[in-house]
């Protein structure tokens, strides 16, 4: 295992012996713009956006775990670096484990677009319950309120009568006969 | 303490594993899934029994594949682990025979939203995540659980994938996404600052970390949890998501999901931070946790999203106790926690019954079933006092010990949450009274469909209400237990020691402060020391206390 680990940010008298644990400006920068553009993609309507601004946001923290783990060196094989040249195998380790997981829940959340897309003609995530509720009721108050929130021109006043509302005293039965398996939803 | 306990540590994470492959093999037969899934949630259920029994003392540790743990991972059960393990396997063993009874008897509706193929190779991985969260040795084995969990939970949310469950799983998978990648971000700034991963070795290691660092550190994984946990400002994407669910994936959800949260910050405030730096941060939340919590109940004329609302608003009492930071609070949130996880199921499962009976869980629609079904009047009533807290029930009795623990440290902030905790009960206490009026009492607004509780589905049921008032029965050796897993906790060194038996071990090859790690595995170190903040953190190696037991 190679070591010099302790650094950052630690105890400002650790010997820093070996590799520099001094990151390289080039993986800061590149994970600073992974994060920003993966949030300003994960604030987006579509589940699709959603899922590349959550891969982009999950190429950065995998990018974070490499610096974490110091500079790169040789290959961390006993007999074959010397071990002061190592690089640190464990976050390459932890970095794939990362990585696996992100390409199922990847698999997943496309098929839950897809899903979306198949029962409604979009992929977008919808409004909270209670959101609907309470612009309901916003609805029957103040009619004028505008929302800016969403991409389609339309208010949530005139939407929120007609959208559908667990909520309500709809009972299942008539739930279940405004929603043919498969078929679409407006 | 024998080797033959040491093998029972990783079962509660294979057994399940190894059945998800084996049930998803055998699709094609339901019967042999159902036999299989019993069965080894059974075995799962004597494991952790047997771990409650063995763990009650030092914790057992185990080194995956022999690897000696600052190397390996390793699986640690200690009392907390052995105590959440036995409670989350009896509720998933219970749910399921649940489960398997309203799957048996009913054909069209619920089958068809819930295929049983898939049903349970999930389920069994959720058992399996569960498990490995509760024993995990190490962050970012921690961080593999979370996601088997989360993953499988992700499949039951949006079982069959009905409109509304996609609708409000989009919401709960994108959370718990990003939540995923705040603790994967933590791990990486913990891995940074100190070069290791395992519990055990970073509580060496995090009184050197530098404060501030140390105190980012905290909030991140303190933000990841709270996600997972619902504490408050976090906790919007939780009654929204879980009542779409099937009954029993919901009451499972309910009872384990969130506490699995509670677990992991249970276990990195103590083991990894316990100068308690952040504590007065999580009573505020604690506090709104309650009662925003229970104001969002108290709005709600929908049985099913009511209970969602009192889960989280319960959640705050956990926090409470952990934010008290001593043994006593925290015994208090150990015997809450699993107090909760009882009885929050089986409210969710009796729902499903009364959804079952009624036709609906909306207040608006149900009326009169105290005549209609009087059994099922009792099922819900039992619980349903028991989550108000009303003695002698347990309850009342967890609030009690969370109570007199603040009024024994009487800062005005504690008194305030002792106020908010008790307002939070009236308030839970009326939302089921109001609950209990509408749904068993007034007459029913529509005529009631005919329908018959097939027993397979109440005896589950029944079960974990006798479950639940067994917790109220045999409280006292359960709260003493509580109260040793909390002594464990807090004292800071079983744990480490348990992992790193020979002390000597710890900074090998680690690092270039070998010495200076040695001195601190030292049992007499200052270090594990109740105030470690009276340390000079961040002072050279030449200034660090002298120790005795330098090597």
């Amino acid at each position: 295992m190679s070591g010099y680990l302790l650094a950052a940010g630690g105890d400002p008298a650790t010997p820093d012996a070996g590799l520099s644990m001094t990151p390289s400006l080039a993986l800061v920068l590149a994970i600073g713009v992974l994060f920003t553009t993966g949030v300003y993609l994960l604030l987006e309507r579509s589940l699709t956006r959603v899922l590349i601004g959550f891969i982009l946001i999950g190429n950065g923290a995998n990018l974070l775990l490499l610096v974490a783990g110091g500079r790169a060196g040789g290959a961390p094989i006993v007999g074959i670096t010397p071990v002061e040249q190592m690089s640190d195998p464990l976050v390459q380790a932890m970095v794939l484990t990362a990585i696996v997981i992100t390409l199922g829940l990847t698999a997943f959340v496309l098929s839950m677009a897809y899903r979306s897309w198949q029962l409604h003609g979009h992929d977008e995530v919808q409004d909270d319950l209670e959101d609907r509720r309470i612009a309901r009721i916003a609805a029957a108050n103040q009619p004028s309120y505008e929302d800016t929130d969403t991409e389609e021109s339309g208010s949530l006043d005139t939407e929120a009568p007609t959208v559908r509302d667990e909520t309500s005293t709809l009972g299942r039965d008539d739930r279940r006969r405004r929603h043919p398996d498969g078929g679409r939803d407006e | 303490m024998s080797y033959s306990l040491h093998t029972l540590v990783p079962l509660p994470v294979m057994l399940p594993l190894f059945a998800a492959g084996l049930t998803l093999a055998l699709w094609r037969f339901p019967r042999a899934q159902r036999v299989i899934t019993v069965v080894t949630l059974s075995l799962m259920v004597a494991a952790a029994v047997g771990l409650l029994v063995g763990a009650d003392g030092d914790p057992l540790v185990v080194n995956v594949g022999d690897w000696s743990a600052p190397v390996g991972i390793d699986l640690v059960a200690d009392r907390l682990s052995a105590l959440m393990l036995v409670v989350s396997s009896v509720m998933l063993l219970l749910v399921l025979l649940y489960s398997l009874g309203q799957g048996v008897s009913d054909d069209a509706a619920d089958d068809e939203a819930t295929p049983v193929s898939i049903y349970h190779p999930t389920y069994l991985v959720l058992a399996a995540g569960v498990s490995n969260a509760f024993l995990s040795g190490d962050l970012f084995n921690l961080y593999v659980g979370f996601e088997v969990l989360l993953a499988a939970s992700y499949v039951l949310l949006t079982l069959g994938g009905t409109g509304e469950r996609i609708r409000a799983g989009a919401i709960y998978v994108v959370v718990a996404l990003l939540s995923s990648v705040v603790f994967l971000v933590a791990i990486a700034l913990t891995y940074g600052a100190t070069g290791t991963v395992n519990l055990a070795q970073l509580a060496e290691r995090m009184p050197d970390v530098d404060p501030n660092v140390r105190l980012i550190i905290e909030l991140l994984l303190l933000l990841a949890f709270g996600i997972k946990a619902a504490i408050f400002p976090l906790s919007a994407w939780l009654p929204d998501s879980y009542p779409t669910a099937p009954a029993p994936v919901t009451a499972v959800f309910a009872g384990l999901l969130t506490k699995v949260g509670v677990y992991a910050i249970i276990r990195t405030e103590t083991l990894l931070f316990p100068d308690g730096r952040v504590d007065d941060v999580l009573m505020v939340l604690a506090l709104l946790t309650m009662v925003v919590g229970i104001l969002g109940a108290v709005a709600q004329d929908d049985i099913k999203r009511l209970l969602s609302f009192t889960l989280v608003s319960h959640i705050g009492y956990m926090v409470f106790g952990i934010s008290l930071a001593s043994e006593a609070g925290m015994a208090a949130a150990i015997f809450y926690v699993v107090h909760h996880i009882t009885v929050q199921t089986t409210l969710f499962l009796v729902v499903g019954l009364v959804e079952r009976r009624g036709g609906s869980t909306s207040l608006d629609r149900l009326g009169g079933l105290a005549r209609v079904a009087p059994g099922l009047a009792v099922l819900f009533f039992v619980p349903a006092m028991n989550l108000a807290g009303i003695p002698p029930l347990s309850g009342f009795l967890g609030k009690v010990g969370l109570i007199e623990e603040g009024a024994r440290q009487g800062t005005p902030l504690v008194w305030v949450l002792v106020v908010g905790s008790v307002v939070t009960s009236l308030l839970t206490l009326y939302a089921l009274v109001k609950t209990w009026n509408k749904a068993f009492w007034q007459t029913a607004p529509a005529h009631l469909p005919e329908a018959r509780l097939p027993a397979a589905m109440v005896g589950p049921a029944a079960a974990l209400v006798a479950l639940g008032l067994g917790i109220t029965v045999f409280a006292g050796p359960l709260y003493a237990y509580a109260e040793r897993a909390a002594a464990t906790l807090m004292d800071g060194h079983t744990y480490v020691e348990a992992v790193f038996p020979d002390g000597a071990a710890r900074g090998q090859g680690e690092s270039d402060k070998g010495v200076k790690r040695d001195a601190r595995i030292d049992p007499d170190d200052v270090v594990r020391s109740p105030t470690p903040e009276a340390l000079p953190t961040g002072a050279p190696p030449t200034g660090a206390p002298p120790t005795g037991g330098a090597s």
